[in-house]
């Protein structure tokens, strides 16, 4: 079993290197306004997606605003 | 004669022209949100923050509402602090705003708040440089805590979220309003339009309605009734209800009556 990594609650390989190269894998277009981002409980600031690494374990959280009360 | 326009509702460093605070979700779709919302006159929008589907895009609820209203993420459906803080911070990164509708749910049955949990996250946020509006009961201490730690309104519930059973204890609402200096918004539990004149007659600053509009029979034309509401209750309040008696009072003169 190789590294793995869960992405919005749900376990996968781990393939990336930074939090930059997992959104391009996840298909997330990463201009797209209004998305944030938590590594472990820690938000990473977009300004930061390309260099902030992520690695085995780490728990990454991908989120942006929707309907609500 | 003074003038009900100048009357604004400020919360923190802003104002506000209408004393209505929206839910975007609970919509029969899209369009009937964006009508009812321009209808209801509200500047302040809530919106939650949840996790992006992985499998495609979408526009988000944002590129519907355009740039035209104060948006308000939420921490809705969060059960302790820590998930709450850490929801709080994705929304100022996702919205670029230090605001906070700070929730903090303790139980899925009744959906009343974790006072523990809500102080809690409401010190830490309010440490943290946000602006925290939190739903809380409607107890005056906890109102007063929440004052304490920093808080920039209070919001306690008129009833359970979505129960739609109006103000349970004016009395306490009122205690509220006499106790703080902060602006008080009934949150939770509004369920037609007599329950925001109600709101609004007893003083506090503000209504938070989101299931009263959105799961109305036509929501466009409840949000127009909560609008009228508003402005109705306030202007009551402002011009002073009469004391209530036991007994009549005739409002023609008691003289010059023929007969007599």
């Amino acid at each position: 079993m190789g590294d793995s990594i869960s992405v919005n609650g749900i376990e996968r390989p781990l393939t990336d290197k930074t939090v930059g190269e997992l959104l391009a894998t996840e298909n997330v277009d990463l201009d797209a306004r209004f998305l944030a981002v938590a590594v472990n409980g820690a938000v990473v600031p977009r300004a930061e997606w390309n260099a902030a690494p992520v690695a085995a374990d780490d728990d990454v959280e991908i989120v942006r605003p929707a309907p609500g009360g | 004669m003074s003038n009900a326009l100048a009357d604004p509702l400020t919360i923190a460093d802003k104002s506000f022209t209408s004393r209505l605070l929206i839910g975007s979700g609970t919509y029969p779709n899209q369009q009937a949100m964006l009508d009812a919302i321009r209808e209801s006159g509200a500047q302040i929008v809530t919106v939650a923050i949840r996790r992006i589907s992985l499998d495609g895009g979408g526009e988000t609820v944002l590129d519907a509402l355009g740039g035209d209203y104060t948006i308000l993420p939420n921490t809705a459906g969060c059960y302790t602090a820590k998930d709450a803080v850490l929801t709080a911070q994705l929304g100022r990164e996702a919205l670029e705003t230090n605001w906070v509708k700070l929730e903090v749910i303790g139980d899925r049955e009744t959906l009343y708040p974790d006072t523990e949990h809500l102080l809690t996250a409401a010190e830490e946020l309010v440490r943290d440089g946000f602006t925290v509006l939190p739903y809380s009961t409607d107890d005056p201490i906890v109102c007063r805590k929440l004052e304490d730690v920093g808080c920039a309104a209070v919001m306690p519930l008129g009833s359970p979220i979505g129960s739609g059973m109006g103000l349970l204890n004016p009395y306490n609402l009122e205690i509220i309003r006499a106790q703080t200096a902060l602006p008080v918004v009934v949150d939770a539990g509004i369920g037609t339009a007599s329950d925001v004149v109600l709101a609004m007659e007893l003083g506090c600053d503000a209504v938070m309605a989101a299931s009263a509009v959105g799961r109305a029979r036509d929501p466009v034309i409840m949000a127009r009734a909560i609008r009228h509401a508003l402005e109705a209750g306030r202007l009551a309040y402002r011009g002073g209800r009469i004391p209530k008696k036991r007994h009549g009072e005739a409002s023609s003169p008691g003289r010059g009556v023929i007969g007599t």
